[in-house]
């Protein structure tokens, strides 16, 4: 029994990760019909604005070595200004595009900071040491909860609080809402496509950069791929829930970290290797039985 | 009459002339290294051929083509490689494979059907999606097949590399090869299927309409480029000799999309022409980081470089050439206004 909240606490944990990367795919899709592959790359940046450039394995801190509120902001602004630029540079110009080109353009964005990020740090992984207070177990009841899950589940619930808040009460927070239902109508009613989009790229930088802390705090590791993983289950995650319903992409995550962390507790030893198979076959399954994903937005028709 | 059948061909002879000057160039002057690259840049025609069949004609973007050519690779290595290792490496083989090595005609040929078989019944689940979704579920396809084979150690050694296959892919080899592939991506684009396919590429409603099936029309183009796909897998694996799963992941997808859309993704012509210029341009890229001399300096770009470029490059095609340097359209006839009189005249008479 113990050992089965462990599960759950554990599942909570990682599905709460995917479903803060599957909000920030999910807002931008909604606003612009665009899968952003490069949110993974976001947060990745994120993460190496820890340190120093250099070669060695164990680099010198950059913005680690600030005390941790400066330490946030600086990662934090890292990401938003990466997401502007990318915004700016390589999608305003597209806009109008098939969705399919759309994605094509996102995944050379992505390749494109991948590279990039590796000339100026290497290919190598690094190790960081981090968050190491985080890293003790906490005792409730018998079971022992990593202090980096606790912050991970308290960190996303408030901001899913604060989300839903801004996007139900402030003024940009319904201009995107309108734009994400019908953006020829919102701008023909006033609405700045610019203004909207940069925000919800904006916003999407900001998601990576909580992402790429709670991931740096759980791993003290480094990687130029540590972002893919997470932005491909996120990317599912969005789909399973529902194209463009922000509802939808967490809950998506939630259920995407849950079935995954599930699926290695109670898979047979044999077929635990292929767990993640069984996450992608989800994905399939739920678009045979709901194309629309499980909460269906105006944003997943397709527009005529 | 002959003159029709070359002009209907022309598509495919227009592109295939010039590549045998080059294969018949490399071969005669080129050293080992330039041989080697231009042998590459025809198994990569073969892929991005494999590509186009379903992509161009569907104008559905898939991510998971790949996956194919790892089937069919992995097949031939089964039939082909290693007879002394196998038991013991890729204990989990069934014994026919096992405890046998095949020729490498049959065995190159029952791998690339086996990667159209492969695709067929994917695409039975994959093509009854549409839009989007059918991309993204490609995608989901392309890591459901990465996970299993790179898992799946008594069959597919896991994430290790399989070497020892034997190597025979010669520039002319591939170059026959390329040749196959493009006359059957243009069979297939000028048959009826194909033009039903492409119907539903401008317009699925109205093709629908027509009374045309998308799902059968998709789901023969998807096994299809499988077949070609296939094709691409086992040349990749007899000229490399060693394969491994990650060869056929991400990078591999990216790179041949990338060829695919600067060429022209709408055209068979777009497909080889972005192979030849991307092909180029990574080489040259990718001797400049190796290091090379000027003027008695050695200069040398830094690796990573050439993905850099490659990125920028597919960005720039996408944001001021959106339909690739082809924009879509086949080589023309290069004599078609003489061509025209002399049918007139042949008309008056």
């Amino acid at each position: 029994m113990l050992n089965f909240i462990q599960v759950l606490f554990d599942a909570a944990a990682l599905g709460s990760l995917y479903a803060l990367v599957a909000l920030a795919i999910g807002l931008v899709f909604g606003i612009m019909r665009l899968i952003n592959f490069a949110q993974g790359d976001y947060l990745t940046i994120g993460a190496y604005a820890l340190v120093v450039p250099t070669a060695s394995v164990t680099p010198p801190l950059l913005f680690g070595a600030l005390p941790w509120p400066l330490m946030v902001a600086g990662v934090l602004a890292t990401c938003i200004i990466v997401a502007l630029l990318t915004e700016r540079i390589a999608f305003r110009p597209l806009r109008n595009a098939n969705p399919a080109t759309l994605l094509i353009s996102s995944f050379a964005v992505s390749y494109f900071l991948q590279h990039a990020l590796m000339l100026v740090h290497t290919g190598r992984p690094k190790s960081i040491a981090m968050g190491s207070s985080l890293a003790q177990a906490i005792d409730i009841f018998g079971v022992r909860i990593p202090g980096v899950q606790l912050v991970t589940m308290t960190v996303t619930v408030s901001l899913l609080i604060g989300f839903v808040i801004l996007l139900k009460k402030t003024a940009i927070g319904i201009q995107m809402r309108a734009a994400a239902e019908n953006f020829q109508m919102a701008r023909l009613l006033g609405v700045r496509a610019n203004k909207v989009i940069a925000f919800g790229f904006a916003l999407s930088g900001f998601l990576a950069g909580i992402v790429s802390l709670l991931l740096v705090a759980q791993t003290g590791t480094l990687d130029i791929k540590m972002g893919i993983m997470p932005v491909i289950f996120a990317f599912f995650a969005t789909v399973i829930g529902g194209m463009g319903s922000l509802a939808g992409a967490a809950l998506g995550g939630f259920l995407v970290g849950v079935t995954s962390v599930l699926l290695q507790a109670y898979l047979p030893p044999d077929l635990r290797a292929f767990r993640d198979a069984g996450v992608f076959a989800l994905v399939i399954l739920v678009l045979l039985v709901r194309p629309k994903g499980l909460i269906p937005s105006s944003a997943s028709r397709e527009r005529v | 009459m002959v003159l029709r059948l070359l002009k209907q061909a022309w598509p495919v002879l227009g592109l295939l002339l010039p590549l045998a000057v080059i294969v018949l160039l490399a071969d005669q002057f080129g050293s080992i290294s330039v041989e080697r690259s231009v042998t590459e840049a025809l198994i990569k025609i073969v892929t991005v051929v494999g590509l186009y069949i379903f992509i161009g004609n569907s104008g559905v973007v898939s991510f998971g083509h790949v996956s194919f050519m790892a089937i069919a690779a992995y097949a031939t290595a089964w039939q082909t490689c290693c007879s002394a290792l196998k038991p013991i490496t890729m204990s989990g083989l069934p014994d026919f494979l096992r405890s046998h090595t095949y020729p490498v005609l049959p065995a190159g040929i029952s791998a690339a059907i086996l990667a159209s078989i492969a695709a067929f019944v994917f695409g039975l689940i994959l093509m009854r999606l549409s839009g989007i979704a059918a991309s993204i579920s490609t995608l989901a396809a392309l890591f459901i097949l990465n996970v299993v084979y790179s898992n799946w150690d008594k069959v597919t050694m896991g994430t290790a590399s399989i070497v020892g296959l034997p190597t025979y892919v010669t520039p002319w080899l591939a170059f026959a090869v390329a040749g196959l592939a493009m006359v059957i991506a243009y069979l297939f684009q000028i048959s009826s299927w194909g033009l039903a396919l492409r119907a539903t590429r401008e317009d699925e409603v109205a093709a629908r309409a027509s009374g045309i099936s998308v799902y059968w029309m998709r789901l023969a183009a998807f096994t299809l480029s499988g077949l070609v796909m296939g094709m691409a897998g086992v040349l990749h694996a007899h000229f490399l000799g060693t394969i491994s799963v990650d060869t056929f992941f991400l990078s591999l997808t990216f790179i041949t999309l990338t060829m695919l859309v600067v060429g022209g993704m709408r055209s068979l012509s777009g497909a080889v022409l972005g192979v030849v210029v991307i092909s180029f341009v990574t080489d040259i890229l990718r001797r400049m980081e190796s290091g090379v001399s000027v003027s008695g300096q050695e200069i040398a770009i830094p690796a990573g470089s050439q993905e850099v470029v490659l990125a920028v490059v597919m960005l720039l095609v996408l944001i001021f050439r959106r339909d690739g340097l082809t924009k879509g359209r086949e080589f023309a006839w290069p004599f078609a206004r003489r061509q025209s009189i002399s049918e007139t005249k042949h008309g008056d008479a």
